[in-house]
């Protein structure tokens, strides 16, 4: 039985490793939450457990070889006194092991693997009490919009969520493909251009989580970064509301502008404001500043800790519009929705809407 | 540029030359990034001055048409298709080493310019795969294949001469790209849309195009040569279950070759037609889908990979019986198992991408269908262990290497499982985990294999043994090498660091990219030990000569034959009675007997063809990148009238008489009986002159 996010953890799930014990490997992150191993939400956690598992399972037959490959080499070497038998070529117990131990292995990988990527599969949604929040993410070059559209307001490489509530991702690229990840809280997808792909996430508690783009998209792709901050449900009704008041109209000056080639903080520059910290992205660790007060961002997260742009008055088709490639419906922005619509339809890959 | 030049030099001008931009715009960065670049651009120019006036100066021209570049003898061609692997793998392993110190400097900038970066990924994959690995096993196969299965050569000689042709202009081409520059950054996959000509104008993607086409149709001939071959010129008597296991490797590399090097030929042309052409097979618009590619490219790239792996498999099966001194173990399972691997190599592609959006169902039979794989790749791993189990090892170079690959890979084969479950995939693809795994299958893997073959072949192609202590150092460097330039990078990508980054910003990752780099300095290390193994092996030829041709206590037929083989491999064709023929021979004292006579050997003439093609398609590619429109259609044309006239050429055979034949054998024959046979003990001292004393059964030799 492989864990479902949400459900009761079952009997051979890992002992819950302590914190000294990727210490090696998380030497100096501080709070950074870089790694799946050291999960921030359901999914990573799983997935952290199947990782071990897979190992453990695997080195059923790896760890013989390690093991006897220099005991034979050396037992054996010319010289010693060990049995010669050079036409000794076929025995029937070896050769009965030496097939059946690895087709069980892979038969107890198979099942693991059936299971466990039936239960992630990024396109299920999360089994919670509370409806997801819908997020729609597009893909720029060389940053990321995300569009929350029952809130009508979007953020600039800031994915701000509440902690504890499923989160339902819509995602596609206005340029080549990309690849969305946030390895904290769970799988990466590609996202690509005219498609739209799906990822369900969520985060355990409320924190700051480093997410990027994994597939190399040109000069900028190891700049494309973006911040995932988690807050509580207090803290993200609060933000929903100052990104209304404090966001800037989206208007199709902006839209332009996220069309070009550039970094985020050469498009801070060109929409005005927020220049104070323009040289974040140039490398130097520039103070959090502007409209942000949430969560403060570790150190350690380097140059990601940039002033936020958040907009509103979004064109209401933005997210169909930018799949499409046709122009948004500039006169229909969106209206704040109080609470959450069902579910819409799952979009398939690959398909055009 | 004005209209007069513009039907010469198409949109070549010169912001093509690497130091051009930093003359427009000198800031630091560029000026080191030009520095670099021109100096490897200047390396380029500097080698081929070298090699033209070293050639002229020694009045050797005529020495290298003749004997060599018009040669259709597969060992020749053989050697040069090494000797251009080894040429390639010094530039991509310089690379390899300036990536990886661009990454241990690369918290928050590095020295290199992120479009440099890009083009160093891109030819280093581009040059390992297929400039330094298809040439290194296809050179091996054509060398060894005919000699084990006693033919005097390939089906198609003058093919392989085109096969050797098309490689080299691919080869040529990346070169070229160094001086007049840039070449493409968009990997060695070269996924559009980003290598389409919306995100990407420039030459760069074109040169990566032509150069991949050039090699795709190159391997596609080498597999029809090779099948053919071992299907129809194999010696009396060498039935299917007789064959050596390196002949069986062979013929399943060359079977994946004609299957799998099409899809890619058809990707790149979909690619330029959609560039040149405007069709929109790959773009977002009009109806195109770069899935496509993704899965045409990757129809063709998982079975490569064991096109690669294959022929490395069937050495290592060589060298563990023969350095072992004994039978290979479970021959019948070892063949099963190569020919459900070629098989299985082409229902697997779909896991380079499981994180592409399609249903978890789909996923999951693929990670299966991958871990079944793993099943013939452990049988064949404990089939070698077994081998060397109650053996007598001589711990010799190739088993050097042999050895480090059992275990090295055993590893990325671990590796390779966890990124075969979906679940986890969505976690490390595309980080440094996945850039680590094919280095572990591919370094131990194939290089090991292709070096270890090196060693053990050498003495047979050249007639002396390769220095033993600089083999056994390079063999220990590039082994603790591997292991600090690799194992890092898999904590690298546990930790979320994405492959082809040009700089990061999270310090966690500096002490593992700093590793890294004192891995990557280890290997730079083992390449000069490699040169050092060379020169000094060819300054001691004498002392290490070994001209029976016998040097190992080897067990196929290859060494039979004397150190070199004459052209005709065997004065006389062989008849084979068992596995392990020569072992056989030598077990009832048959080996090096008189024939009762020798007859005319009939061989292949000289052709220019070879030459020909590598000049034109050089051409014709170079042209097609720079728009150059007349140098195509030049170059086409002489390709075209070339082809037509062999078409009406008659004498393509020449015939060497047996008297001359007989005489050449006699010598050697009585240089063998002159010869004191020697023990194992005496395998790497200057006694060895390739005559082993007759195995007898049980004997501590």
């Amino acid at each position: 039985m492989i864990q479902v996010p949400g459900c009761r953890p079952p009997w051979w799930r890992l002992p819950r490793l302590p914190a000294w014990s990727v210490l090696p490997l998380l030497a100096g992150c501080g709070d950074a939450h870089l790694s799946f191993l050291d999960p921030q939400g359901p999914i990573a956690a799983a997935q952290r457990q199947h990782f071990w598992w897979v190992i453990v399972i695997t080195l059923t037959v790896v760890l013989p070889v390690l093991v006897l490959t220099p005991l034979i080499l050396w037992r054996y070497r010319y010289g010693g006194h060990a049995r010669y038998r050079p036409h000794w070529a076929f025995s029937k117990l070896a050769d009965l092991a030496i097939w059946g131990i690895p087709l069980v292995v892979v038969a107890v990988l198979g099942s693991l693997t059936w299971r466990s990527t039936l239960a992630l599969d990024p396109y299920r949604p999360l089994p919670s009490d509370q409806p997801p929040l819908e997020v729609e993410v597009v893909g720029f070059d060389w940053k990321w919009l995300f569009i929350y559209p029952e809130q009508g307001i979007a953020t600039l490489d800031e994915l701000v969520i509440p902690a504890g509530r499923p989160i339902s991702l819509r995602l596609t690229s206005a340029s080549v493909m990309q690849g969305f990840f946030v390895p904290a809280l769970g799988s990466q997808i590609d996202v690509m251009n005219r498609m739209v792909t799906r990822l369900h996430l969520e985060a355990d508690a409320p924190g700051v989580f480093p997410g990027r783009n994994m597939q190399y998209s040109g000069r900028e792709f190891y700049r494309q970064r973006f911040v995932t901050r988690a807050l509580s449900a207090d803290d993200f009704a609060a933000f929903t509301t100052r990104a209304h008041a404090q966001g800037r109209a989206f208007t199709p000056e902006v839209l332009d502008r996220l069309m070009a080639q550039n970094t985020h903080a050469a498009l801070a520059r060109a929409l005005g404001g927020h220049t104070e910290d323009s040289h974040a992205d140039d490398g130097a660790t520039g103070d959090t500043s502007g409209v942000s007060d949430e969560h403060t961002v570790p150190a350690t997260l380097g140059a990601l800790d940039r002033a936020p742009l958040h907009f509103t008055r979004l064109p209401s088709d933005l997210f169909a519009a930018i799949v499409a490639h046709r122009a948004p419906d500039w006169d229909h922005a969106i209206a704040p929705r109080p609470a959450n619509p069902p579910l819409s339809a799952d979009a398939t890959p690959g398909a055009t809407p | 540029m004005n209209d007069s030049t513009h039907w010469l030099l198409g949109r070549l001008d010169a912001s093509a030359l690497p130091f051009w931009d930093a003359l427009q715009h000198p800031t630091t960065k560029s000026v080191v990034n030009a520095v670099i670049a021109s100096g490897a651009a200047s390396l380029v120019i500097i080698g081929a001055l070298v090699v033209v006036f070293g050639l002229t100066w020694l009045r050797r021209w005529g020495w290298l048409w003749r004997e060599w570049l018009t040669s259709p003898d597969h060992k020749k061609i053989g050697i040069m298709f090494i000797a251009l692997a080894l040429v390639m793998l010094a530039r991509a392993v310089i690379e390899a080493v300036f990536m990886r110190l661009q990454q241990a400097l690369g918290l928050d900038g590095g020295f290199l310019t992120a479009d440099h970066f890009g083009q160093l990924f891109t030819t280093h994959g581009t040059i390992m795969v297929f400039f330094m690995a298809m040439p290194f096993l296809t050179g091996i196969i054509n060398y060894v294949m005919p000699l084990q299965i006693g033919t005097r050569d390939l089906s198609f000689p003058v093919m392989n001469q085109i096969s050797l042709g098309l490689t080299a202009a691919g080869a040529a081409l990346v070169m070229i790209s160094l001086v007049l520059a840039p070449f493409s950054t968009g990997g060695w996959t070269g996924y559009p849309s980003f290598t389409e000509r919306a995100a990407n104008p420039g030459a760069g993607v074109d040169y990566w195009i032509w150069a991949v086409t050039l090699s795709t149709l190159s391997s596609t001939l080498s597999g029809i040569n090779f099948a053919v071959t071992i299907y129809k010129r194999r010696a009396p008597g060498m039935r299917w279950m007789r064959l050596p296991l390196f002949t069986w490797t062979a013929l399943c590399t060359a079977i994946l070759m004609v299957f799998a090097m099409p899809p890619l030929t058809v990707a790149t042309a979909l690619l330029a037609l959609d560039r040149y052409l405007d069709f929109h097979l790959f773009t977002a618009d009009l109806g195109g889908n770069m899935m496509n590619y993704i899965n045409l490219f990757w129809a063709f790239g998982h079975p490569e990979v064991y096109i690669l792996i294959l022929p490395a498999f069937g050495i290592f099966s060589e060298v563990f019986s023969t350095f072992a001194g004994k039978t290979l173990y479970g021959y019948t399972a070892l063949v099963i198992a190569t020919l459900a691997i070629a098989v299985l190599s082409f229902t697997v592609w779909l896991h380079h991408f499981f994180t592409m959006g399609q249903s978890a169902h789909i996923n999951a039979i693929f990670g299966i269908a991958t871990m079944l794989i793993g099943i013939p790749t452990g049988v064949k791993i404990y089939d070698w262990m077994l081998t060397l189990f109650r053996g007598r090892i001589r711990l010799s170079v190739p088993m050097i290497y042999a050895s480090g690959f059992i275990m090295l890979f055993v590893l990325g084969g671990l590796t390779g499982i966890v990124l075969a479950v979906p679940s986890v995939d969505y976690q490390v693809h595309n980080t440094l985990f996945l850039v680590a795994h094919f280095h572990n299958m591919l370094i131990p893997g194939l290089l090991f294999g292709m070096l270890a073959g090196t060693n053990f072949w050498f003495p047979k192609a050249f007639g002396f043994r390769l220095e033993e202590r600089w083999g056994r150092r390079a063999a220990y460097a590039w082994i603790v090498g591997f292991m600090l330039a690799f194992f890092p990078l898999y904590a690298l990508g546990v930790l979320g660091m994405p492959r082809r980054t040009v700089a990061f910003f999270t310090p966690a990752y500096l002490p593992w990219t700093l590793t890294a780099m004192v891995g990557a300095v280890i290997i730079l290390l083992a390449m000069t030990c490699l040169l050092v193994q060379l020169w000094v092996s060819v300054r001691d030829r004498h002392l290490n000569a070994v001209p029976i041709g016998d040097p190992w206590d080897g067990r196929s037929l290859e060494w039979a034959v004397s150190s070199p083989p004459p052209e005709y491999n065997f004065p006389v064709i062989p008849e084979i009675h068992g596995r392990d023929a020569f072992m056989l021979e030598k077990e009832r004292g048959k080996a090096y007997q008189v024939p009762d006579e020798y007859p005319d050997i009939v061989l292949p003439a000289n052709s220019a063809m070879g030459v020909i093609v590598a000049v034109t398609g050089t051409a014709i590619a170079f042209g097609l990148t720079w728009y150059q429109w007349w140098l195509v259609l030049l170059a086409a044309g002489i390709t075209l009238a070339a082809v037509i006239t062999r078409g009406f050429c008659r004498d393509t055979t020449r015939t060497l008489p047996g008297e001359e034949v007989r005489r050449t054998h006699l010598n050697w024959l009585a240089q063998v009986r002159a010869t004191v046979p020697i023990d194992r003990s005496q395998e790497q001292s200057c006694a060895n002159r390739g005559l082993p004393l007759p195995p007898v059964e049980g004997a501590i030799q």
